[in-house]
Formats: structure tokens, sequence, C-alpha cells
């Protein structure tokens, strides 16, 4: 055979693979969209769970979901900053730096229900924090913190070392020009690493169901009071989430409508993470441009 | 590659002021040995040219002179600046990379605006006054030779500028800060001939006020703008000289060989 029809060949075969993959998601997503999107209404979005009769919403599982995610957010991205710096600006190639990028990728690879069953022990049950949302938070640090962390050492390193040497050549200190060079021109990928984790915060469902809880109490929306029982800030509360109450609707609901509440929450739930895909492309490509000027 | 004796050198003495000196300097790279006893006198406000063939070892020797090569390589060694060993281990590396300065081979401005690339470090050094940042904004551009090129567009980002004009504006970043010495790695290798006379002719004009220090492998830029020249060979300064007499007259087979291009 000829290098030409070698070529052929293996293109028909590489577009072929990626058009299976292409079509296999947008069925996946045209069908969940297909389903759901017709049942999401105004309603449906602000009115509580119905645990007998129908016609109930998911105002309480959409905001715990945001929530937690906010949550989650502020306790694992001054971590993963922290570690990501170290090793991409201070640490040194040996073996304690490998064991930590070991330990790193190990724990990137745990099943998110072994994390979950894990902050069920320790946190829910040995430190006595109960089915919370803080219980939920920390899970999903431990379930998010090795990828952003990895993202965040990866976008670091990214930065050219000419950058670090210009800082240096200033006499500014390491810290400095860590923090006032390299971090600002490795923003654009922190931040896209951000977003899409938050995806997956937002749609995890296994580490939850034993740390967060299943239950949505009722919450008054009005009270601000962080320690009080019924505000709806209170992180020592349990909270379902929207991916939680999907998995719940399906597996024990009695609910009369309960195929549409989770046709229509999948589609919810999808669409907030499309959001966020794509809102992390378009400020990660606008910070780019804006960061390196070109238009 | 024809074989020289590397422990016969020509280093003439010098009787100008001297900026920095160099007392055997021997740099390490594990265990690589990449300069082995450099003894040289800078002297004060005068372009001195430091040539060789590829991997003779003069960006290491150059780095060594503000500690650039720190975590990177072990130097021993003496390099005096104003009578003071900044080679030492105590040394504030900091302070000493204000008084020297570095501009390095490819351009490297700071993906901000054209006035932070040049006040940026100000800033962290104290200097707080608007007025004053302003006033070393124009003079240092000024000096650069990039103040009219760039005067009315201090806001865009420095990104955006050619690589000539970056580097313009590399050389301006270091001399607001108002350093003794200048030290530049290759400044001109990657831009076009016009740019390249425009860094000549910017160098020429700061060595009045500047002691410089430039790499490079063009020979007739070399023997163009500067004073003295240091010719390297497998990390032995083998001759040191006047610039005119380093290419008219060279008193080493190797370095005429190099410069009359009958190396290697
Ligand atoms: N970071 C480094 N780590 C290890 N060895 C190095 C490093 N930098 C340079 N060397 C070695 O030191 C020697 C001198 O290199 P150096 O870069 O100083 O040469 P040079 O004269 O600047 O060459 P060029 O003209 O190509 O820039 C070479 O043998 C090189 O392999
Ligand atoms: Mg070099």
């Amino acid at each position: 055979m000829n290098a030409k029809k070698v070529d052929k060949i293996a293109n028909v075969v590489i577009y072929t693979i990626v058009a299976l993959v292409v079509i296999l998601l947008l069925a996946i997503l045209g069908y969940i969209l297909f389903n759901g999107v017709p049942d999401i209404s105004w309603h449906f979005l602000t009115s509580a769970a119905q645990s007998f009769s129908s016609g109930g919403g998911i105002r309480d599982q959409l905001f715990n979901s945001l929530y937690l995610l906010v949550l989650t957010i502020i306790v694992s991205l001054p971590i993963g900053l922290g570690a990501g710096i170290y090793l991409s600006e201070y640490a040194s190639d040996n073996w304690f730096t490998d064991l930590i990028r070991t330990s790193v990728e190990v724990l990137s690879s745990l099943p998110s229900v072994v994390v979950g069953l894990f902050g069920y022990l320790l946190f829910v049950i040995k430190l006595n924090l109960g089915f919370s949302i803080l219980s939920g938070a920390i899970a999903l640090t431990f379930f998010n913190l090795p990828l952003l962390t990895r993202n965040i050492e990866e976008s670091l390193r990214g930065v050219p070392n000419l950058q670090r040497e210009a800082g240096m050549s200033l006499g500014l200190s390491n810290w400095k020009t860590t923090t006032k060079i390299v971090l600002p021109a490795a923003l654009p990928g922190i931040l896209t690493g951000l977003i899409l984790s938050a995806g997956r915060i937002f749609g995890e469902a296994a580490a939850l169901i034993y740390t967060a809880g299943q239950s949505a109490p009722t919450v008054d929306y009005g009270n601000w009071n962080i320690f009080s029982s019924t505000s709806f800030l209170n992180p020592m509360r349990p909270a379902e989430t929207l991916a939680v109450h999907i998995w719940k609707v399906n597996t024990e609901s009695v609910t009369p409508d309960a195929h549409l509440i989770s046709s229509a929450s999948s589609a919810v739930l999808i669409i907030v993470i499309l959001i966020f895909n794509l809102g992390a492309r378009f400020l990660g490509n606008k910070l780019y441009k804006k960061i390196t000027a070109t238009k | 590659m024809k074989e020289y004796n590397l422990d016969d050198s020509y280093i003439t003495d010098i009787t100008e002021e001297s900026a920095l000196s160099t007392k055997d300097i021997q740099v390490f790279y594990g265990d690589n040995h990449a300069i082995f006893d450099a003894n040289l006198v800078f002297p004060r406000f005068k372009i001195t040219s430091l040539i060789g063939a590829s991997g003779s070892g003069k960006s290491t020797f150059l780095r060594c002179l503000n500690r650039m090569n720190d975590k990177i390589a072990k130097v021993d060694g003496k390099i005096l600046y104003r009578n003071v060993d900044i080679n030492a281990p105590k040394t504030n590396v900091y302070e000493v990379r204000k008084h020297i300065g570095m501009v390095f081979q490819r351009p490297n401005p700071f993906a901000k605006s054209i006035r932070d690339n040049i006040t940026f470090a100000l800033k962290n050094n104290g200097v707080k006054d608007k007025e004053e940042l302003n006033q070393r904004l124009e003079t240092s551009l000024k000096e650069a030779a990039l103040w009219d090129e760039v005067k009315d567009n201090l806001d865009k980002s420095a990104l955006a500028l050619s690589g000539g004009q970056q580097q313009r504006l590399c050389i301006a970043r270091s001399i607001a800060m108002r350093p003794d010495i200048l030290l530049l790695d290759e400044p001109a290798s990657a831009l076009d001939p016009i740019s390249t006379s425009k860094i000549e002719e910017t160098l020429k004009k700061l060595s009045e006020q500047y002691t410089i220090i430039i790499v490079t492998h063009n020979l007739q830029q070399a023997s163009r703008i500067s004073d003295y020249t240091a010719f390297f060979h497998l990390g032995h300064i083998v001759e040191y000289n006047k610039t005119v007499k380093v290419f008219t007259n060279p008193k080493m087979k190797a370095t005429d060989d190099y410069v009359s291009g009958n190396f290697g």
C-alpha cells in the first residue's frame, strides 16, 4: 500500500470514531434535554419538593447545589492555590514532591462514593458534624482538590520561565514574582479549570448522599442569620442537592410524577453545567485576550 | 575542533576605574565544570563584549554577575562590586539585582501595560509618588529610544509591541531601576537589522551613564559598540583587551582564528 492510501484509510477510521463519539454525546444530551425541558417551568424552579403528591419543584435542591458549590470553592480554592503554587514555584524535584504528586494523582482517581463514605465516617460520625452542608463541602473538597491543584500547577508551569527571570532580575522577591507576575499570567487557565471543576461539583451525587444528606428541610429564605437552624445559610443543616434529588426520586420516590421530576431536574442540571462550561470558555478567552492584548 | 592550550591567556590590565571585577570564578553545573578561573575587571562607563562560540560559557558567566545562577549552578570565587564581595552567601541578592540589571536574549515583557511594565518594580521598591513614577517612566523610555513610538499608548499591553520594541521596553524596564551596571545576553539576536541598530545606538548612549556588559555572537556588533572584548573558549577566558586590539591584533592563536573565521 502506498502512503496516500494509508493516509486515506486512517482518515476515514479517525473521522468515523470521532463521529461516533459526537453522535453518542449529542444523543445523550438531546435525550435529556428533549425529555426534560418541556416540564421545566417557573413553578417547578421555585416551589418546594413534594414527598407524596405531584406538582413538586426543586427550589431547595437547586439552592442547596449552588450553596454547596460556593462553600466548596471557598474551602478548596485557597488550598488548591497554595498547593499548586508550592508545587510549581517552590518545590524542588525530590522524593518528597514526587510523593505529593503521586498522592494527588491517587486521590484524583478515588471513586467519589469512597470519598463520600470516608466523609461520612470522619465528619458526620467521628467529628459529629452530622448530615450537613459543611460535611458535604468538606467531602467535595477532597473530591475536587486533586484536579484543582493539578490544574493550578499546570497553569502556573505554562507561564514561560523568562517571566520569572524578568522579575528576579529586577530585584523582586520570589513571592512577589509569583503573585504579581506569574499568577496573573496564569489566571485564564486557572479560571477555566476552576469553572470546569465547578461543573463536576455541581453534578456530584455519590460523595454527598452520606455527607450532605438526602433531606431538604424547609428553610426560611428571609432568615439571614447563619446560626439559626431555619436559615437558608445555616451550614449545619442537611441539604439534598439536585443531583442527589435525581438519584433519590428515581430510586425511592412515591410521588406520582417522579419520572417527570427526574427528567426535568436532569435537564436543569445539564443546562447549568453547560452554562458553566461555555462560561469557562468565554471568560478564559476574554481574559487571555485582555492579558495578551491580541484582538 | 582545533586544540589550543587553554592554560595560556592574555588578560590586559585595566587602569580605569573598575565598576565590577571577578576573582577566580568557577562555575559548576553538577559535575560539569563550565567556567574556569575567570578573572576580569570591567571598567566603569564602558561597554564590554563577551564573545565566543556557542557553549563557551558566556551566558553562564554573565548570569553569575547578578546572581541569576543561584539555585541553578554552584559559583565559587569572588565578585567585587564597590569593594564588597557580592558572591558571598550572606549578600542580599535582591539588592544586588537592583544595582546590576539584566536584559535577556528573548524579549520578556510582563503581561501588563507598557506603563506597568516600567513602574511595577519601582512601586514594589517603595516609589509611590505619581509624579516621580511618571518622570521615571518617561526618562527610561526616552533613554531606551522607545518614547516616541509608545507615548500615546502607554496603557496598551506591552505584548502588542513588536519584538524590537519589546526588547527596548525591557531595556527601559531595567534602567528605570537606575542600576549601575547593565548586563545584556544577546539582546539583539532575535531582531531585524533596523531594530538591532536602534538597540546599538541606545546602548552607546547609555554607556555615558551605565557600565554595560553584553554577550554577542555578532562580531561586527562587538567591534562597533564595545570598548573592551573578552573572548571565551570552553569555559576559559582566552583573551581580554581593548576591542580594537582583540579584532586587529589578537595576542592568542585561538582569538585570531575566531575573529578571522578560521575557528573549529
Ligand atoms: N542550566 C544549565 N544546566 C546545566 N548545564 C548548563 C546550563 N546552562 C548551560 N549549561 C552548560 O554550560 C556550558 C556553557 O553554556 P552557556 O549557556 O554559558 O554557553 P554560551 O556561551 O552562552 O552559549 P550560547 O552562545 O549558545 O548562548 C555548556 O556546556 C552548557 O551545556
Ligand atoms: Mg548564551
